[in-house]
């Protein structure tokens, strides 16, 4: 069984759009959207929901201010600036605490507990595609590296389960948590990026980051024409770096309007240029699977 | 003098958050006349320098304390382990074996707190990026955020980036993308949120989640839409029924999208969307007066 990520230092690229064609051409997998941050897989694949789990992630303290003395102890042992005095009452701010529990265990009068917060949710699905498992991170919550790292876990077990050869991953932007957790133990990793200043320099650290890890990596450029000599220098920069730039693709309004009909660009437009070029992108990472 | 703290957020990545950003400054360079503040807290890919190139002032290293333990003067008691949140540290009894795992540690010190030996847990510094500060061609200051690659740790960078500012400059703050928290480290304490979308099924369902950390909130804030004409209507049904104000909208061309990928100034180039820009910032004045004449 291998694992294939598509990724992306800068976000907007069109990782989801290019998972998406994956998930038309590959056979026999399962589908996993690591964007728990801005999951938009679920629109193209239109999952339907077969279970669904809570996911018990970031902790938050929390005062009770019948029993806390304002000693100010927790916000002075605090090195998450998140223990302030508010309005006369020592208050944990939820959006800074991390969770880390000293407080809890420093109060002398043992006025905190942590809290769960249940908002954020994972599911096993099926799609006309195969199996998929997905998430949605509540409101504003952390560690979404360590929900990436679950519903991964889960869905290579079931990869496994079923005898299936591949796990395809939609991975999150940046090169932080969650994109360090998604690039985890996978054997390729799709970047893709467009011919831009940013793009290039975003697509810079995301290959540092990935040489951390072993993996092999693919490059590939999206709207490529939209500047040419841009493109050209990424190119170089890949070759630079050994790293095989899979294709360039021209900018094509086929991917939103594919993206409207809850299709990927394959349904959408089987016949076009672009559907073809995807077929021989497809071809070459299989050769990778043998 | 405005002091205003306004950040530029979206959902969805690569909607057009660092465009705006960097327009919207060199328009009030342009028109205000105090200083103004440009802060990047995309930190994990920071990308206004490229569009800015000013000249590097200072630079100061965002640091957090690990633990390093003496295994000799270590009774192998466990606490430490059991006290940390983040199984950073690996302990079994059995073998006495104890190790940080440094990746995983938050440095938030729990298990110095509770150790009960003298000088077993010391502690070092860890780097997780720097916060450099720019001075600008046109006058202003760049203050950027940016993580040591291989480093997960985002927020605190962040909060280091935004406590380098100066509060009595009008900020211009630029977000990193997603919902969770470094998104909400970056915005909490912002006087307006500008949103930036694409009329997009994908743009629009990011916009939700968005709009839903933002009223968790309670900030104040507007969309803009970016690459208006591709896609479909659905974003402007959805505006309307929530009475969202369209703050603008640029329209997809690819002439834009051209001077963008050269790291040119789009307000530089074009006067028509220099005067959009003043536009988008007269709106934002009266939303924020309207904070004022609440209070």
């Amino acid at each position: 069984m291998k694992q294939i990520a598509i990724v992306s230092g800068k976000g907007g690229t069109g990782k989801t759009s290019v998972s998406s064609a994956f998930a038309s051409l590959s056979t026999n997998k399962i589908i996993v959207d690591c964007d728990v941050d801005a999951a938009d897989l679920f629109l193209t694949m239109q999952p339907t929901v077969l279970e669904t789990f809570e996911y018990e992630g970031g902790k938050k303290a929390l005062i009770n201010p019948e029993i806390c003395t304002n000693c100010g102890i927790c916000e002075d042992l605090c090195r998450f600036d998140a223990i302030h005095l508010v309005d006369g009452q020592t208050t944990v701010s939820e959006f800074s605490c991390d969770g880390c529990r000293l407080c809890v265990i420093a109060c002398p009068v043992q006025a905190i507990q942590m809290l769960e917060n249940l908002d954020s949710r994972w599911y096993i699905s099926e799609t006309r595609f195969g199996p998929m498992v997905h998430a949605k991170l509540g409101i504003g919550e952390d560690n979404s590296g360590k929900l990436v790292t679950q519903i991964r876990d889960r869905a290579r077990k079931m990869a496994k389960e079923k005898d299936l050869d591949l796990v395809l991953i939609d991975g999150p932007p940046g090169i932080g948590c969650p994109v360090i957790s998604t690039l985890t133990g996978i054997d390729i990793a799709l970047m893709v990026t467009e011919p831009t200043l940013s793009g290039l320099h975003d697509l810079n650290r995301l290959i540092k980051l990935a040489k951390g890890f072993k993996l092999k990596s693919f490059v590939l450029i999206n709207k490529f024409d939209l500047n040419i000599a841009m493109s050209s220098q990424i190119e170089a920069h890949c070759e630079s770096e050994n790293i095989e730039v899979l294709a360039k693709i021209p900018f094509n309004r086929d991917f939103v309007d594919a993206m409207v009909n809850q299709q990927t660009v394959l349904e959408y437009s089987p016949n076009s240029e672009l559907s073809n070029q995807f077929r021989e992108i497809w071809k070459r990472i299989a050769l990778e699977f043998k | 003098m405005l002091k205003y703290k306004i950040a530029v957020a979206s959902g969805k990545g690569g909607t057009g958050k660092t465009t705006v950003s960097v327009n919207l400054f060199y328009t009030l360079q342009k028109i205000l006349n105090q200083k103004i503040q440009l802060v990047d807290c995309d930190v994990e890919e920071p990308n206004i320098h490229l569009f800015t190139k000013g000249i590097l002032e200072s630079t100061q290293d965002v640091i957090i304390k690990i633990p390093v333990i003496d295994k000799d003067k270590c009774v192998y008691c466990g606490d430490c382990a059991a006290a940390c949140a983040y199984n950073a540290i690996l302990f079994v009894k059995s073998i006495s074996h104890i190790a940080v795992l440094e990746d995983l540690c938050h440095g938030c010190g729990a298990c110095s707190y509770v150790c009960n030996q003298p000088d077993v847990i010391i502690e070092k510094n860890k780097k997780l990026g720097v916060v450099n500060s720019f001075v600008l061609p046109n006058g202003g200051e760049l203050i950027e955020g940016k993580i040591e690659i291989g480093t997960a740790l985002a927020v605190p960078v962040i909060g280091k980036t935004l406590k380098a500012t100066d509060e009595n400059s009008l900020r211009i703050i630029d977000a990193p993308p997603g919902t969770s928290c470094p998104v909400m480290e970056t915005i909490k304490e912002a006087d307006f949120i500008i949103l930036v979308t694409e009329p997009t099924p994908f743009g629009l369902n990011d916009l939700k989640l968005m709009i839903g950390t933002i009223r968790k909130l309670g900030r104040k804030f507007g969309v803009v839409i970016n690459r208006a004409g591709l896609g479909d209507g659905a974003i402007y049904e959805y505006l309307q029924n929530e009475n969202i104000e369209l703050l603008m909208e640029i329209s997809f061309d690819k002439n834009l999208a051209r001077i963008y990928s050269e790291g040119k100034i789009i307000v530089e180039e074009i006067p028509e969307m220099f005067e959009k820009y003043t536009l988008l910032f007269e709106k934002i004045k009266i939303n924020l007066n309207e904070a004022d004449s609440d209070c």
